[in-house]
């Protein structure tokens, strides 16, 4: 392996043969490649859906009332629920262990908007403080509305990014303005960023604000929470779906309805959406592997294939060489050496290669549910090895048949 | 140098044996330019590939230099080759991908002999051979004449005992014939002990000592007044 002069030898050897050492070279190169691609995109899948569901905080819990369709202690099935603040603040009470942050929500319907003279058509939400947690929305001017602006019942308003550019592009800041619902002004206090511009068209009041003021009573279209989470995902996952079973369980109650109906309550739970997801990403990272590993099987055969021809090819020459006075061990050395060499510097080529293409590509790619593909080096690293080893065994059974030609066999080969 | 008693070694072809060679006494002394003749079938070459230990011999005993030639494995096979023995061949047999001066070399590699000392030793007896010009050069780039003098350039590199050339001129017409024999003659004056295979007549007479072989036995061996190949070229 130090041997300097083999090292020549082969240098010689791989110089005069350009491309028979560009064809093992690229197979082994390519089959790298697209495993390091392939697995970079499985990660990049897992990143871009972890990233989907950063959207919102990844344990919130959102409540929907909908309508009864099974009978139950004598009441009709058809039944719109309605929520309620006692229903809030009670299972506020009830989980209060697992709740990190809490709100309800109204939505508040039929009312005109106006900023002077200018009519505008976004929706209008009644949350409390602790909202802008449960949305993950970042507040970029001002600020959100706080809990005295709840007890004072406070006529403020706070703004999408969207709202802004539409309506206030003109303005420096849109903090300070008023605009009116229904006729009632509301002062703007703040405006917040989404990662979906979709929820970036909403006007935020005050909950109390929306339900005195809008003839909402004590109403409640949803209520939304966010769970601590725990130490691992699947302690996350287990705990978010016993709190799904807590809050419906006590809900049900309150509104009599059939445990068995999961119309009347609906209670949607990031955690579990995400646990789905994380399992097909999972799948879709064994089927890359897999898929990278047939590459690699392929890589390799085609590794075996050419030293067969290889040592055919030169059958010949290993005749002269042992007829010079090439003991068998040196031949199969030579070819071996030769061959480990070039997978070596051919696989370490690949993986370069596609790592850095996975680093300069990899950040820009904006495609939905594929971020940052990115690759484990020491993974990558692992299957160059395991390349490496297998082209050398692949290599050796040919070499040490064609050591062990008889020299004049081996001479007489046209 | 070479000492063969009663040699004898046959082939297997399928159920039938077919018996080459049939009890060989030959025995070759220090500076002596054989040629071994006969025509196709009669064991000449698979006499001189037993004596270049490509192949084994069945019965007697072969003495090569004070050395029993027995049992030998391939690595001991080889070593042997690379100490006692050059060759040259009907087709040359060079690396194609290798110049004239590496084909020269290769030997030498084999000894263990360092890179640069190779070197200088190849442009040496390439230029004996009178091919020192052509020393960067590949095989397919040389005429068949000058191809097998690269050949006996790379047989004496290694400084054998023994010479052993199988049918040297089978492939070159006379003109280049008696240039490569020519040369031999010359490495022989210098001391060299050469067994030559030819079934040509007029080069077997430019050797001293002429071995007829027929069916595997020798039916003649007789010293002959050397023919100079130098008054052809």
């Amino acid at each position: 392996m130090f041997d300097i002069e083999r090292w020549q030898e082969i240098f010689d050897t791989i110089q005069k043969n350009k491309l028979r050492t560009f064809l093992t070279g690229l197979s082994v190169a390519s089959g790298i490649f697209i495993l390091v691609i392939l697995l970079g995109f499985g990660q990049g899948m897992q990143n871009g859906i972890a990233a989907e569901f950063e959207q919102d905080a990844a344990t919130s819990v959102w409540v929907w009332p909908g309508v009864t369709t099974i009978e139950y202690k004598g009441l009709n099935p058809g039944r719109r629920i309605t929520l309620t603040n006692e229903n809030y603040e009670f299972s506020t009470h009830l989980l209060e262990e697992s709740i990190e942050y809490q709100s309800p929500r109204i939505f508040v319907r039929n009312v005109s908007v106006n900023y002077g003279k200018e009519a505008l058509a976004y929706g209008i939400q009644g949350v409390s403080s602790q909202f802008q947690q449960i949305e993950n929305a970042k507040i970029t001017a001002g600020r959100f509305i706080n809990y005295h602006d709840e007890i004072s019942t406070g006529k403020v308003a706070v703004i999408g990014e969207k709202v802004r550019k539409d309506v206030f592009g003109d303005l420096e800041t849109p903090i300070g303005e008023f605009i009116e619902i229904s006729g009632i002004p509301f002062k703007i206090i703040g405006q917040f960023k989404e990662k979906e511009e979709r929820e970036e068209e909403r006007i935020y009041i005050p909950i109390t604000t929306a339900q005195k003021a809008f003839n909402g009573r004590d109403r409640v279209n949803n209520l939304a929470y966010t769970l601590a989470p725990a130490k691992t995902f699947e302690e996350t996952v287990a705990q978010a779906m016993q709190f799904k079973k807590d809050l419906k369980g006590y809900l049900q109650s309150a509104h009599t309805i059939s445990p068995k109906d999961d119309n009347a309550i609906e209670v949607w739970s990031a955690m579990e959406e995400a646990k789905r997801f994380f399992n097909l990403t999972n799948s879709i990272k064994l089927f890359f592997w897999f898929v990278g590993i047939c590459t690699i099987i392929a890589g390799v055969v085609g590794v075996s294939n050419i030293m067969l021809i290889v040592v055919k090819e030169r059958t010949r020459e290993i005749g002269i060489r042992k007829a010079l006075g090439a003991k068998p061990w040196s031949i199969v050395g030579m070819i071996l050496h030769e061959a480990i060499f070039v997978t070596a510097l051919s696989g370490f080529a690949g993986l370069i290669f596609s790592m850095g293409l996975l680093e300069i590509v990899g950040p820009h790619i904006e495609v939905d549910y594929i971020l940052n593909p990115s690759v484990n080096f020491n993974v990558a690293i692992t299957t160059v090895f395991v390349l490496i080893f297998a082209g050398a065994v692949a290599g050796f059974f040919p070499a040490w048949r064609a050591a062990s030609i008889h020299t004049i066999d081996a001479l007489r080969d046209e | 140098m070479i000492e063969i008693k009663d040699l004898h070694k046959s082939y297997k072809m399928g159920s039938n044996s077919l018996h080459v060679l049939k009890g060989i006494n030959f025995s070759v002394k220090e500076g002596e330019l054989v040629a071994i003749m006969g025509s196709s079938g009669s064991g000449k070459s698979t006499l001189l590939n037993i004596l270049g230990m490509l192949d084994e011999l069945d019965e007697g005993s072969y003495t090569l230099d004070g050395v029993p030639i027995k049992n030998l494995n391939e690595t001991k096979a080889a070593q042997y080759r690379n100490k006692f023995l050059g060759f040259v061949f009907q087709s040359f047999n060079l690396i194609n991908y290798k110049s004239a001066m590496e084909n020269v070399a290769l030997p030498l590699y084999y000894q263990k002999v360092g890179r640069k000392e190779r070197q200088e030793k190849a442009l040496k007896y390439l230029e004996q051979v009178g091919l020192k010009e052509w020393a960067t050069h590949l095989p397919n780039e040389l005429s068949g004449g000058q191809k097998q003098r690269v050949a006996i350039a790379r047989a004496m590199a290694a400084e054998p005992k023994v010479l052993l050339a199988d049918e040297p001129t089978g492939a070159l017409d006379s003109k280049t014939s008696y240039e490569v024999m020519d040369l031999i003659q010359k490495i022989n004056d210098q001391g060299n002990t050469i067994l030559l295979v030819t079934h040509e007549p007029d080069i077997a007479d430019m050797c001293k000592r002429i071995v007829h072989l027929k069916d595997g036995v020798i039916i003649e061996d007789k010293k002959v007044e050397q023919v100079r190949a130098s008054q052809y070229v």
